[in-house]
Parts: C-alpha cells; sequence; structure tokens
C-alpha cells in the first residue's frame, strides 16, 4: 500500500546569521496522518512549521505542502492550511463568535456557511452557550479549543499545531489529541509539534530534531524496536546515590542516569556481562544489589539517549577539529 | 482584491476601537482641545502693547499727543513715571514694552518751527512685536506731525491743504486682520494630520505585539486588504473630526467659510487616507507600539506645525526645508483649506495643491503596502 506524499521537505535549511535554526532536514508525510515533531524548547520545531506555513522564508531548500511549492506558492498554501501558533493569537477583545466570524470571514466563508462552520467551531470548542463571552477571560485550555476551532472553520486539508497543548491541564490535554485524532479520520493531515514526550505516542509518525538536525525519526513501534542499539537496564540498589557515584565515570556504560531511586545504565554489554561489570564494581563495598533488569525504554527514554548520543556526537568532532 | 475580507478586517478593527473606550474618547476629544487650546493662545495680533510715557514737558500739545497714544487701542499707557530711570525700571521688570519721552520744550521747539525729537525705546528681546509697535508709533507721530504742518499753513493763509499722496488700502479675504481668521483652518489641518496619524500608529504595532500578527499572516488575507479594511473605520473617525472642527471653526471661533462643503469633502477625504496612510506606514515600519507612538508624533506635529507654512511662511525658509516641506500632506491641506475657508476658492485655482495632495497621499499608501510583508521576519 502506497501512501499519498500530503507534506515533502528537502534539505530545508533556516539560518539567522550565524545561527543554523534549521539545518538541512528532509522528511515526508502521509496524508492523513499525524505527523509529530518532537525535540526540546529551541531544537527548530517552530521555525520549521513557519516556513512550511509561509510565514517564514526558508534560507535554501525545497518542499511541497499538497503538492504546492513551499518557496513560491505559500499564498496558496496559506487557502488550504490552519495554522495555530504557539502562543494564544486570537483577539482578547473580541468575543467567542466574533473571532470564529471574523477568522471565517478571512478564509472566504459567508452566510450560511460561515454560521453552519461557527456553529461547528463552537461545538468542538464547548463555547456554544458562552459565544458572546468575551475571550479574554476564557481559561486556558478552552482557548486553545477556539484557536483550534478558528484554524478549522475553512476544513482545511493540512492542520499546523505548534505547540497546541503548551501550559493545558492533562485532562483538556486529552481532550485536545482526541479531537486531532478526528481529524486525521476524516483525511487532514495533521502536523503538530510538542515538547511533551508521553504525547509522542499519539503520533503516527515521529521526527525528533535537536539542534535544527533530526536525530531520529520512524513511528512509535518502529522507534522502540529498532532505534536503540545499546541496552538499558534497571538497577534497584540499597543505596542508589552511592552506587551512581561509584559507576558513573565507568567506561562499559555510555550513559548513567538516576530516576528516583533506581539507577538506569545504557550499555553495550548484555545481561550478564552488564550484571558482572556491576558486581565487580561493588565487591568490598557496603551495597547490595536488589534487583537488575532488563528494561524496554518508553519514548522519553529514546529520545534522551538520541540526544545525549548527538551531543556525545558533536563533542567527538570538537575534539577532532580541536575547536 | 476580496471585499468581503475588508469589511471583515474593518468590521474587527472597529470592534477594536469601541471597546477601548479611552483610545475611542481621545481620538474624538483631543482634537477640540487642542483647537480650543491652540485658537485661543495663537493670538498674532498686537495690540495693547504695555507702554510707558514719560511727558516732561507739561504742555498742552505734549498732553494732546499723550492723549493719542494712550486712546489708541494699539498701546496700553500702564504708568507715567516722572523720570527716565523709573521708565527704564519698567522696561526691565517687564511690566511695560515701550517707553516714550516727551522732552522739555517740545511745544515751544514747535513754535519756533524747530524739530523736536521724541525718545522711543522698545524691547527688542519680541522683534515681531517692536517691529509692528514701532510701525504704529511711527504711523501716529507722522500723522500728528502732518496735521501741525497743515494747522501752520492754514495760520499763514493756504486756504485748503491736502496730502500729496494718499493711500486708500483694500485688504481682501480677511479686512479686520484677525488672526484667528487664517490660524483656526491651519489648526484644523494640523490637528489632523496629528490625530490620524497617532490613532493609526499603534493599529499594525499592536498586531504584532500581541502575536495576532502571526496568526492573521497565516490566512489568505493579502497585504493591501489589511490595510485597506484598517483604514476604513480611522477614516470614519477622522470624517467625525473633521466635522466637529470645522463646526467649532465656524461657530465658535467665527472664523467665515466661504467655500463649498462638497470641495471640503473631497479633499478632506484625500488628506485623511494620507494622513492615515503614514500612520499605517509608522506603525509598519515601527513594529512596536512605543516606537510607533514616537515616530508618528515626530512625523506627523513636526512637519504639520513647522513646515506647513502654518506658523511660517514657506517661502521664506532656506531651499532645503522649502522642499522638503512639499512631501508633506499637510503641507497642502494647510493651504486649501485656508483658501476654502477665507478665499472661497476651490479646485478650479487649488487644482495644483489638490494634484500634488492626492499624489502623496496615493504615494504614502502605496508605501504602506510595499513596506507591509506577510512574514515573520
Amino acid at each position: 500500500m502506497s501512501l499519498e506524499t500530503a507534506v515533502s521537505v528537502k534539505e530545508l535549511y533556516k539560518i539567522f546569521g550565524d545561527f543554523h535554526a534549521v539545518d538541512g532536514i528532509s522528511f515526508d508525510v502521509a496524508r492523513g496522518r499525524i505527523f509529530g515533531f518532537l525535540g526540546p524548547n529551541g531544537a527548530g520545531k517552530s521555525t520549521t512549521i513557519k516556513m512550511l506555513c509561509g510565514l517564514l522564508t526558508p534560507t535554501s531548500g525545497s518542499g511541497t505542502i499538497g503538492g504546492l511549492d513551499i518557496m513560491k506558492d505559500s499564498e496558496k498554501i496559506k487557502r488550504k492550511i490552519g495554522y495555530m501558533s504557539q502562543k494564544f493569537s486570537l483577539y482578547d477583545d473580541l468575543s467567542v463568535i466574533e473571532n470564529i466570524r471574523f477568522f471565517g470571514s478571512l478564509y472566504g466563508l459567508s452566510g450560511k456557511t460561515l454560521e453552519e462552520r461557527a456553529e461547528e467551531a463552537l461545538k468542538l470548542a464547548e463555547l456554544t452557550d458562552r459565544r458572546d463571552t468575551i475571550t479574554s477571560i476564557l481559561p486556558g485550555g478552552i482557548k486553545q479549543r477556539l484557536a483550534l476551532g478558528c484554524a478549522i472553520l475553512h476544513k482545511p486539508d493540512f492542520l499546523f499545531l505548534d505547540e497546541p497543548t503548551s501550559g493545558v491541564d492533562p485532562i483538556s490535554r486529552r481532550n485536545f489529541w482526541n479531537i486531532i485524532h478526528d481529524f486525521a479520520r476524516i483525511g487532514i493531515t495533521v502536523f503538530v509539534t510538542t515538547h511533551y514526550m508521553e504525547e509522542a505516542e499519539y503520533c503516527d509518525y515521529l521526527v525528533l530534531i535537536y539542534k535544527g538536525k533530526i536525530v531520529i525519526q520512524g513511528t512509535p513501534l518502529e522507534l522502540k524496536k529498532s532505534k536503540v542499539e545499546e541496552n538499558i537496564f534497571k538497577i534497584d540498589s540499597n543505596s542508589p546515590a552511592e552506587l551512581y557515584n561509584i559507576i558513573d565515570k565507568t567506561p562499559a556504560f555510555s550513559e548513567v542516569n538516576l530516576f528516583g531511586d533506581s539507577i538506569h545504565i545504557v550499555t553495550s554489554l548484555d545481561h550478564a556481562g552488564a550484571r558482572n561489570e556491576i558486581d565487580n564494581i561493588c565487591k568490598n563495598k557496603n551495597i547490595q544489589i536488589l534487583s537488575f533488569e532488563k528494561f524496554t525504554p518508553t519514548l522519553e527514554d529514546i529520545f534522551v539517549l538520541a540526544i545525549a548520543g548527538a551531543d556525545r556526537k558533536a563533542s567527538a568532532v570538537k575534539g577532532v577539529y580541536g575547536v | 482584491m476580496n471585499k468581503k475580507r475588508i469589511f471583515a478586517i474593518a468590521h474587527k478593527e472597529f470592534i477594536h476601537i469601541i471597546r477601548d473606550k479611552k483610545s475611542l474618547f481621545a481620538s474624538i476629544f483631543i482634537p477640540i482641545m487642542l483647537l480650543v487650546l491652540f485658537g485661543w493662545a495663537l493670538n498674532l495680533d498686537v495690540d495693547r502693547i504695555e507702554t510707558v510715557i514719560c511727558d516732561f514737558d507739561h504742555s498742552q500739545k505734549s498732553r494732546e499727543l499723550v492723549s493719542r497714544i494712550s486712546s489708541s487701542r494699539f498701546f496700553n499707557v500702564v504708568s507715567y513715571p516722572a523720570s527716565m530711570h523709573e521708565a527704564e525700571e519698567h522696561i526691565m521688570y517687564g511690566r511695560a514694552f515701550i517707553m516714550i519721552s516727551i522732552p522739555s520744550g517740545f511745544e515751544r521747539a514747535l513754535a519756533k518751527g524747530q524739530s523736536p525729537v521724541i525718545g522711543v525705546s522698545i524691547d527688542g528681546s519680541d522683534a515681531n512685536r517692536a517691529t509692528i509697535g514701532l510701525g504704529y508709533l511711527n504711523n501716529m507721530i507722522s500723522m500728528f506731525s502732518t496735521e501741525l504742518l497743515s494747522d501752520k499753513m492754514i495760520a499763514i493763509g493756504v486756504k485748503k491743504v491736502s496730502q500729496p499722496v494718499e493711500l486708500r488700502q483694500t485688504i481682501w479675504f480677511n479686512p479686520e486682520l484677525e488672526s484667528k481668521n487664517y490660524i483656526v483652518p491651519g489648526l484644523i489641518a494640523v490637528i489632523m494630520a496629528v490625530i490620524a496619524a497617532m490613532i493609526t500608529s499603534l493599529t499594525i504595532a499592536r498586531e504584532w505585539e500581541n502575536g495576532t500578527m502571526e496568526q492573521l499572516i497565516s490566512t489568505p488575507v493579502r497585504g493591501h486588504e489589511l490595510i485597506l479594511g484598517k483604514m476604513l473605520p480611522y477614516i470614519v473617525i477622522g470624517y467625525i473630526d473633521v466635522f466637529i472642527s470645522v463646526t467649532m471653526g465656524i461657530l465658535f471661533f467665527k472664523v467665515p467659510f466661504l467655500g463649498s462643503y462638497i470641495d471640503l469633502f473631497i479633499m478632506g477625504s484625500i488628506f485623511l487616507v494620507g494622513a492615515i496612510s503614514l500612520g499605517l506606514l509608522i506603525s509598519i515600519a515601527g513594529k512596536t507600539q512605543l516606537v510607533a507612538n514616537q515616530l508618528a508624533l515626530l512625523l506627523s506635529f513636526l512637519p504639520a506645525f513647522l513646515l506647513s507654512g502654518f506658523t511660517f511662511a514657506i517661502d521664506n525658509m532656506p531651499l532645503p526645508l522649502q522642499l522638503l516641506s512639499k512631501v508633506f500632506p499637510a503641507t497642502y491641506f494647510v493651504k486649501i483649506l485656508k483658501s476654502m475657508f477665507l478665499k472661497g476658492i476651490g479646485f478650479k485655482i487649488l487644482y495644483y495643491d489638490f494634484i500634488m495632495l492626492a499624489f502623496y497621499c496615493l504615494a504614502l499608501f502605496l508605501l504602506a503596502n510595499k513596506k507591509f510583508k506577510k512574514r515573520l521576519e
């Protein structure tokens, strides 16, 4: 089964002065999929989304959205997309329905169509009873849903959501993702950025971006299965802090992290080899290993590891070139 | 160009204005306040000049001259000091502007056929007032002399004495030479230039600052639709302001309006488009509300007040400033309004200023459109 490509990006760059905000990224998004763009703050997520929506001009590279060129057809693209920016950007001094009608009119809706779509948007935002409320007094989660309602008034083929759930409570966040899934079901391609790693599970395809570069990409399942070349072990002991201090600098472990009362180690050694290494180190020390088990990583673990890996590579390069 | 989108923007902007009561009040009330303040304070008429007279002669002729000066509306005699020293003090302390001294032996010298000298000292620190005051006094003294001369000639038997050359003066457009008659129409132009630029200077900068512009430029709205939509409600406010200030000028300041109201409406509309375009251009270029506001004040008030010919005649300016004055729409509107009020002339005579006004207004509008980018950088 071949999927229709909705968004395709090749070697996209955005350079501000000597800062490479987006440093040559390429990816494809299939139609009707939820495409998750993940990464820490400042990784280049928003910059990428703004280039796709025609709000920023790429420094170089190419890309298409629904067959339209992002370099040349950005105004045509704007008719087919809905965009929700990171910061709430509807008009605070307008009422709910005034905001909806305003953005509906900008997308060329009028008369009965506009009223019908406005009702749908109100329902989506659960604001049918508060249509005349001034937007500024709405709580954050409701505001986000109103913004989403305004972004889909014209039934766009593509929806770009830039951190739609930042600052929103967990229940509202869950609701929000349900709505996003509904959109994908009716064929809308959803492009969403987030820095909440647990939200990655809701996406069909993930790209992890860090310092302007793609670190890893794939479906959540693919990432969990194959993207980790090393093993992760979880160690419980009677004295985790002391143990951490002792094994932190062990060359055989590429990563040692303290997670609450447990320690996670990342190593290319297998279960027996790793256990042996730990036992050797702890010999003659007053530390008891209570449990030692292989650990199935969550997506969050994978992302943290991938970013740590990228940093290690960068510092290795620095070492070689003496920068 | 999509009319629906323009009206959607205009409607939204109109709601912003209506909901922001303070700004709405300011945009209606400030023009009235400025007009009252400047209309009254900016009085360039020179009369009731504070004067001290030292009459050292105490004769019939000297008293006659003193009474002529003191009964004139141009001079207000505040004191009759007994000594020059005392008179000088009046000038030093600013209580008097002119001091006149009639020497002792004034009448006797006249009778002998000599020419006695009257001393006049004037405070030159206000050069304009001093020049005009000296002019009045010169006139008065020469009239006094002429009369003395004709009295003398009649006394020696010449029957009819008339002045060899007589001046018959006709003052057009402002027969009373009242300064308010030319200040108020110019003032309306200046106030409109300032208000239009000030109220619009925030509108685009505010959208950038609040982040709403990001949402706006992600929609298919075109730059010129946004600019036109934003202009419409401010043009309505501009009309209200023009209406209020013209009405006040006619009813409150009693400035005659001799021109055609239709001409006023058309030229006023064009001027408003230009002044509002300037405000929008500043708002686009300024990016933040603070910068835009400061720029708007600087770029509207200064040229309108100083370069438009409102306070200083353009012909007397150095050439570079004369050329600079020509790029500000207020320059043309000041002239147009003065002419319409006092001369009652319209397009037929003012076509050059009208074309230039239209040209610069269009240029500002196009520049605002060109400068606006649907991009974040």
